[in-house]
């Protein structure tokens, strides 16, 4: 029988209602249906997320091949037009103690009248950070000027530090930890609003990647910064790995403040480098819980991590070389002779034996397996380079063991029974750390013991994850608060959220597949020997997860990725339908032209570097060297005269400079339905300007 | 009976594949185990219609002794069964619409979110209200307040492409 209040609820009580079976039957079916809906979508969320990840650590392993490309340059180093030294300084800055006090005359550098911005006095008080709040919410800019003495005060400040802080909780109410933040302000403000700021009652633990990927790097480092020099005592930070000048270069970090500081960029930049290269590793909360920001490896060893000079470290990236110290700029010019065309290899160094990287890994790059010799025993501070890569760069497994984490190029993948052994050493009960973004913001594994935080929610995109903290108090158990920033007042549906997520993650597939094609298209006519251009969808899925190397259920995400052919195996040629180059250059080999593609975001970090005073434009002289450095380093063969006719064509102004930036247009994968739109739009209106 | 398996071969290893892409997406551990409460998502992900009752049938088939974890190498032979037996079929697409025509006895086409909360949330096979909030905010037209079934019909029927 339907309740009495149903009466309230029919509009026309003379209609007849449904027997209480038949309203039984119709509920169940909506909800089964529903369900099922709901379960795809889910299903969908899974795949989008695995991607992004995937892509993510793919990102991460290039990354390694910048950094090794930089030592090949310091090996190989032939002199450019002008003074070649300068390349070295500005890629590697090998003389410049992070500990030495660097020339900052920033009370020399004038703040015009009409700048509206905080303006902070030293020592900091609360009205100096409450400004910066305000400032940063409306969208202002710290000069130049304030940036510089605020980065001199916390260098100052954290020179004072231990490499491991030891934090209490007899004496203040819960602290609270939070993860990655990534330049995301809208995060860190929300956990400020959510959680309080920070103060005697609200101590906090950052643990690291402040920087790199979001927008407001800047901002989000000058807060946390700010409270640090405010209350040194309830504001504790960790490095992260993106406190590191080299990865800053690709993810994003220099380039923001290059951009915002024009003029001050560089200064800014180097003493962001000593800065982050003095931050502390690790904290511990009363002798029991281990804060880092990686994880840690079966090397690690506190008591030697306390002991080291962790200024040294300036960058993982940079492997460390015996040669580096014993050099100075003069002797690395005399010593490096120009060998054109031919690589160079074997000539004499002075006393030095053939310089080696120690790379400790065998790392399999996307397109070839490239194994490098073992390394020999490490001297002290190898090992003091090693054990801070360990803490900034590992991953927990979930199986049992320690191996080389070849997805990130550094660290390790430590397992149970590593961290097991690591809290029983030392006494400690749990191990928390982040550098993983997780769904939910917070994870658990290793049966509890460890705990990774993340605190950049839609870190991939709108809606793609929560973020999180941990409040841990007397009696240690962490208690986490989830929170989502919302970019859009209208709330968005999981179906929308997920939509979003999966086109960009599909697109970002989509490019990868694009930068690859000659490889894939080969492997796949191993498949296809009577060139049919169709392949079985078992082989098209084996010839992708192969060339790509990403572990993404390829056989699901097909239906997105290619077309079938009518008797159901796979039209492969259709996989690169939607893509176009961005300007076609009709001298470009299609060779030469995939190696640009692929390798788009290095080279612009080398022609940044490159660029000194920041005008965009490089001289073809160094265009040209950089380059076949580059392939010579990649191992890609380029004809010197492709290479000439390829750098003539791009000098659009025959003033014998290139805009590289133009340059890298071309470069640039265009999904060619943006395309379509932008073109729609464009003929709509009429011209635009 | 042999005839048939080795005629069946490719479907079933087909078939197997395709449960154990299914299953390894929540096989957040990569131990090859889920945890049971995922095992709704991933059957009906697979594009079966069981009831709860079945759910409940299949997970004390395989679930590990109470440990609130399911194994592959159970789930993959009783799912694969389920799939190939066709086991818990689609409902079809006008049945959806003539049980929404059930609940809107007027054939308004649409329905108040009140009546049709109270329906899922107490007839049935209840909708938490977690479901019924994001069903109702994902489906309401807002301005006019109702829901108008045949739009979240075709939504729920169109083939989110996985």
């Amino acid at each position: 029988m339907p309740p009495a209040r149903w009466k309230i609820l029919e509009t026309d009580d003379t209609v007849k209602s449904p027997s209480p079976a038949l309203t039984m039957k119709a509920a169940v079916l909506i909800q089964r249906w529903y369900r099922r809906y709901m379960a795809r979508l889910e299903m969908r969320r899974r795949y989008t997320w695995n991607i992004f990840q995937s892509i993510e650590y793919a990102g991460e392993q290039d990354q390694l091949q910048l950094s090794s490309f930089f030592s090949f340059m310091l090996d190989n180093f032939t002199q450019l037009t002008g003074n070649g030294s300068d390349l070295i300084s500005q890629l590697l800055d090998p003389v410049v103690d992070p500990w030495l006090d660097r020339e900052i005359c920033y009370n020399l550098i004038p703040v015009p009248e009409s700048y509206t911005g905080p303006r902070l006095s030293f020592p900091l008080s609360v009205s100096d950070t409450n400004a910066l709040l305000s400032a940063f919410k409306e969208q202002q800019t710290l000069h130049a000027r304030y940036v510089l003495q605020l980065l001199y005060e916390t260098k100052k400040l954290l020179k004072q530090m231990p490499n491991i802080i030891h934090l209490s909780t007899s004496y203040t109410n819960e602290i609270t930890i939070c993860g990655d933040l990534h330049g995301r302000l809208d995060d860190l403000l929300l956990i400020f609003y959510k959680n309080g700021l920070p103060s005697a009652e609200t101590p906090y633990v950052f643990n690291g990647d402040f920087v790199d990927r979001g927008k407001k790097s800047m901002e989000v480092v000058s807060l946390l910064f700010a409270y640090l020099l405010l209350y040194p005592d309830y504001m504790h930070l960790n490095r992260g790995n993106h406190e590191d000048h080299i990865m800053n270069l690709r993810y994003g970090f220099t380039k923001e403040v290059m951009q915002k500081y024009k003029t001050h960029g560089r200064e800014i930049l180097q003493l962001f480098q000593d800065v982050f290269s003095l931050l502390p590793v690790a904290t511990v909360i009363d002798g029991k819980i281990l804060i880092v920001h990686g994880g840690i490896s079966d090397q690690t060893d506190l008591d030697f991590l306390s002991s080291i000079e962790r200024h040294k470290v300036k960058s993982a990236l940079r492997f460390p070389r015996r040669s580096l110290e014993q050099l100075d700029i003069g002797h690395s010019c005399k010593r490096m002779r120009s060998t054109a065309g031919s690589r160079p290899s074997s000539h004499s160094k002075n006393q030095l034996s053939m310089p080696y990287t120690i790379n400790v890994l065998q790392v399999p790059y996307l397109d070839s397996l490239s194994s490098v010799p073992p390394p020999p025993p490490p001297p002290q501070h190898d090992r003091e380079w090693r054990q801070v890569v360990d803490i900034l760069w590992s991953d927990p497994k979930p199986q049992e063991g320690c191996s080389p984490n070849t997805f990130r190029g550094g660290g390790c993948y430590f397992g149970p029974d590593v961290t097991r052994r690591l809290l029983l050493r030392h006494g400690l009960q749990l191990l928390i750390r982040s550098h993983e973004c997780k769904q939910e913001g917070y994870e658990f594994c290793h049966g509890g013991q460890v705990i990774t935080i993340f605190s950049a929610s839609n870190y991939y995109e709108e809606g793609s994850n929560r973020g999180a903290y941990i409040k841990v108090g007397r009696e240690l158990v962490p208690r986490f608060y989830q929170y989502q920033v919302s970019r859009t007042t209208r709330k968005l549906t999981l179906t929308q959220r997920v939509r979003v997520a999966e086109g960009s993650a599909l697109k970002a597939l989509k490019e990868k597949l694009f930068t690859h094609r000659s490889e894939l298209l080969s492997s796949l006519q191993q498949y296809d020997q009577n060139n049919t251009g169709c392949v079985s969808v078992s082989d098209w899925a084996q010839a992708f997860e192969s060339v790509l190397r990403l572990d993404l259920p390829w056989r699901t995400l097909r239906p997105h990725l290619a077309r079938l052919a009518p008797d159901g195996s796979v039209d492969y040629q259709s996989c690169f339908e939607d893509m176009e180059p961005g300007i076609p250059l009709a001298q470009v080999t299609p060779n030469m032209a995939e190696t640009l593609f692929r390798y788009r975001t290095d080279i612009e970090i080398i022609f940044n570097i490159i660029d000194k005073d920041h005008s965009g434009l490089i001289s073809i002289e160094e265009f040209r060297h950089t380059w076949r450095l580059f392939s010579a380093h990649l191992g890609v063969d380029v004809d010197d005269r492709a290479v000439d006719d390829l750098a003539r064509s791009i000098d659009f102004n025959k003033d014998g400079s290139i805009d590289f930036t133009e340059f890298l247009e071309a470069f640039r994968v265009v999904h060619k339905l943006d395309n379509k739109e932008q073109l729609n739009g464009k003929t709509a209106g009429g011209k635009c300007s | 009976m042999m005839e048939d398996k080795q005629s069946a071969e490719p479907v079933v290893a087909d078939v197997h594949k395709k449960i154990t892409a299914a299953f390894t997406a929540f096989d957040y551990e990569s131990n090859n185990t889920v945890d049971v409460r995922e095992i709704g998502t991933i059957i009906y992900s697979l594009g079966c219609f069981p009831t709860q009752a079945d759910l409940h049938d299949i997970i004390a088939e395989v679930e590990e002794d109470n440990t609130g974890f399911i194994a592959l190498d159970k789930f993959l032979p009783v799912m694969t069964k389920v799939l190939l037996e066709h086991k818990f079929p689609p409902i079809p697409e006008d049945q959806l619409l003539q049980a929404f025509e059930v609940l809107d006895k007027e054939k308004k086409g649409y329905l108040v979110p009140e009546v049709l909360t109270h329906y899922l949330t107490q007839e049935g096979e209840l909708f938490t209200q977690e479901e019924m909030d994001e069903m109702l905010t994902a489906f309401t037209d807002h301005q006019k307040n109702l829901v108008y079934y045949k739009d979240l019909i075709s939504q729920l029927a169109a083939d989110p492409g996985i």
